[in-house]
């Protein structure tokens, strides 16, 4: 059994508002093994990327880890001061991002940008991190790093900017890699790299990532365990191959049925009706109810517990409950 | 950046040739005889008409102005109507007094400013940012003559820190600096409302931006994100409103100068204005013209050493 990095349990992030604190994570609780890429997936707005944010104490000023504990390595990250949080943040536990155009400082060469983590975390020199910035972007496939040192970040396209991100994210041999639909801004063709290179690195470094998407394609390439979220909560976790031929919330099912399938002519496009949840709205019971074709009463009275469908695949789903029907709701038999 | 440069000169030769011909022009037209005020109450018509004729005021207007502009590219200026001296050395004379005064206006107007905004933008929607907000308003608002008469009543009259008026000693000295103090916070004031502002709401813009939340997954201090990697953002378009009140403080003088007694280029174009002394009012408006331009190149060039992006190529 491979050592736990990451575990997080019963997180709550809450954002500030006139109307009192609302949550945007509601009780989240997961972890991430050593050398294992978890991705989490889910529409905008779900809270997988302030889940991120939580991890790396990146909240914007409005938001605050309001109950939970995050462990990183046996230390809880939640209450780290800001001055411990600088020490952990680019050194053991790094994130990218989704808009390579925005990510980089566009008034710093590549060459600062780079040396900087390096200078910061592992006291090297300004030769010294120079010197060791040309070999991480060599590593990230950069050609005439060299060159690209002393270049600003506009003169870089998105995919190379991304490159660069990588290189920075990875400078300090961070144990734990975040990174936040770093693809999604990108070419089809750009992505397809991206999504390979860190692959290889995250083997070549041993490290263990988490990656935020909503592309299950992405999922597919890169996942070994999954965790989808829906309106702030975790409501299904599994290894990848579960998730993808037995998936059993209706959300997840959702999910896989409104990605194209180019393989199979007879396959047809099924979007999940409705919208997320505003962060405000006070739903009763399971919060994919009044979304949810299957749902039937006690799934807006209850909030589901958490089924174990095998010892590694969870789903918080009333319809697991024994006894009950699947194509037994209530909406399901009146369509 | 050899070719912004060219560009610009040619620019600044256009625009002073209808500078030059709009002060020309509105100066001789305006109502006021000048050889009437040179000789005095007592001139009779002909001692007048001898002066004009003697100034070359009976000439057709175009032919005068085709005249001035022939002496300007010679840099010739002209001679003052009253006092006989070239009107290019009693600029030079005056300048100095004008330019030290602009300058350490600037330099308040910088230091209050540029802080100000960013513990403001830092420190969004607290007490200090509401009050250097109505500060700021104050700032703008507040007229000079007024100000500058309060301060001198403040701290030179009952207070006695400061002289009353003058500027006769050198800026290094600390006599000179206490010279310069109640002029220069008088001028800098508004100056230094406006940067606040701007630097504010630049840095608030900044504050947000993807770039500062990658170096704080950096792990970089935070001192060194807001001074590095949001400040030298921030000031790109602070240094825009720097530079154009730096433009309006070399020539918009005048009011401090008479108020503390500074004899400096704003000075010498109001007295000039009142005596009628053409030659002397429009070496001075060229003159302001010229620095206003070129203080307007000096940001466009410093932009390009902020601003890796922007290129004059």
């Amino acid at each position: 059994m491979k050592e736990t990095v990451l575990e997080v349990k019963d997180l709550v992030t809450t954002f500030k508002s006139a109307d009192g604190p609302l949550p945007a994570v509601r009780g989240a609780s997961f972890s991430v093994k050593k050398g294992e890429t978890l991705c989490i997936v889910g529409e905008s707005g779900c809270g997988k990327s302030i889940t991120a944010l939580s991890i790396m104490g990146l909240l914007p000023s409005n938001g605050m880890i309001a109950d939970g504990s995050i462990y990183f390595n046996q230390r809880n990250l939640a209450e780290m001061s800001p001055k411990q949080m600088q020490k952990v943040r680019g050194n053991d536990v790094s994130m990218i991002f989704q808009e390579p155009m925005t990510a980089l400082n566009p008034v710093f060469t590549i060459g600062f940008q780079i040396r900087e983590p390096l200078m910061i975390h592992l006291k090297l020199s300004k030769k010294q991190a120079h010197m060791r910035g040309i070999e991480l972007l060599r590593m990230v496939g950069i050609p005439s790093p060299v060159e690209r040192m002393n270049q600003f970040p506009h003169e870089l396209s998105g995919g190379m900017r991304q490159r660069v991100m990588i290189a920075i994210a990875l400078s300090c041999n961070p144990s734990l890699l975040i990174a936040d639909e770093p693809t999604t801004a990108l070419d089809v063709t750009i992505q397809a790299q991206i999504i390979d290179l860190l692959n290889d690195l995250k083997e070549q470094l041993d490290m263990s990532m988490i990656m935020i998407t909503h592309d299950m394609g992405v999922v597919a390439e890169i996942a070994d365990r999954v965790i989808v979220m829906y309106a702030g909560e975790i409501i299904e976790e599994g290894r990848v191959e579960e998730i993808f031929e037995n998936p059993q919330h209706p959300y997840t099912k959702g999910l896989l049925a409104s990605v194209p399938n180019v393989d199979d002519p007879e396959f047809d496009l099924k979007p999940i009706a409705g919208s997320m949840p505003m962060l405000n709205e006070q739903i009763s019971g399971c919060r994919f109810h009044p979304r949810c074709p299957y749902a039937f009463d006690k799934c807006m009275e209850k909030s589901p517990k958490t089924f174990h469908v095998t010892d590694k695949q969870s789903v918080r789903c009333w319809l697991q409950e024994e006894g009950v029907e699947q194509n037994g709701g209530r909406r399901a038999s009146s369509l | 950046m050899a070719g912004l440069v060219v560009r610009r000169v040619f620019q600044l030769v256009l625009l002073l040739i209808g500078i030059s011909f709009i002060v020309f022009m509105s100066m001789h037209i305006a109502p006021g005889d000048p050889a009437s005020i040179i000789g005095g109450p007592t001139a009779t018509q002909e001692d007048v008409e001898a002066i004009r004729e003697n100034l070359g005021l009976n000439e057709p207007l175009l032919a005068q102005y085709f005249d001035y502009l022939k002496g300007i590219f010679a840099g010739d200026l002209g001679f003052s109507y009253q006092t006989k001296q070239a009107v290019s050395e009693a600029i030079i004379d005056r300048f100095p007094n004008t330019l030290n005064l602009a300058i350490a206006s600037i330099i308040v107007a910088i230091v209050i400013g540029v802080t100000a905004g960013i513990i403001s933008a830092l420190k969004h929607n607290t007490w200090f940012d509401g009050l250097s907000t109505i500060i700021a308003l104050g700032g703008i608002s507040i007229p000079n003559f007024w100000l500058g008469a309060i301060l001198i009543l403040i701290f030179a009259v009952n207070l006695q820190w400061f002289p009353v008026g003058g500027l006769t000693e050198p800026f290094w000295t600390v006599e000179g600096m206490k010279q310069l103090a109640l002029p220069a916070i008088t001028l800098g004031t508004g100056s230094a409302a406006m940067i606040a502002r701007m630097s504010r709401s630049a840095m608030l813009e900044v504050i947000r931006a993807d770039y500062v939340r990658t170096a704080r997954a950096k792990g970089v201090r935070e001192r060194t994100v807001i001074m590095m990697h949001c400040l030298r953002n921030a000031m790109i378009p602070v240094i825009t409103v720097i530079g154009l009140n730096f433009g309006f403080l070399l020539g918009g003088t005048i009011i401090t100068e008479s108020v503390f007694a500074i004899n400096g280029v704003g000075r010498l174009m109001i007295e000039s204005i009142a005596a009628r002394d053409f030659p002397m009012v429009q070496g001075s408006v060229l003159l302001v013209a010229t620095l206003f331009v070129l203080v307007n190149l000096i940001v466009d060039i410093v932009y390009a050493f902020i601003d890796p992006r922007i290129s004059y190529e």
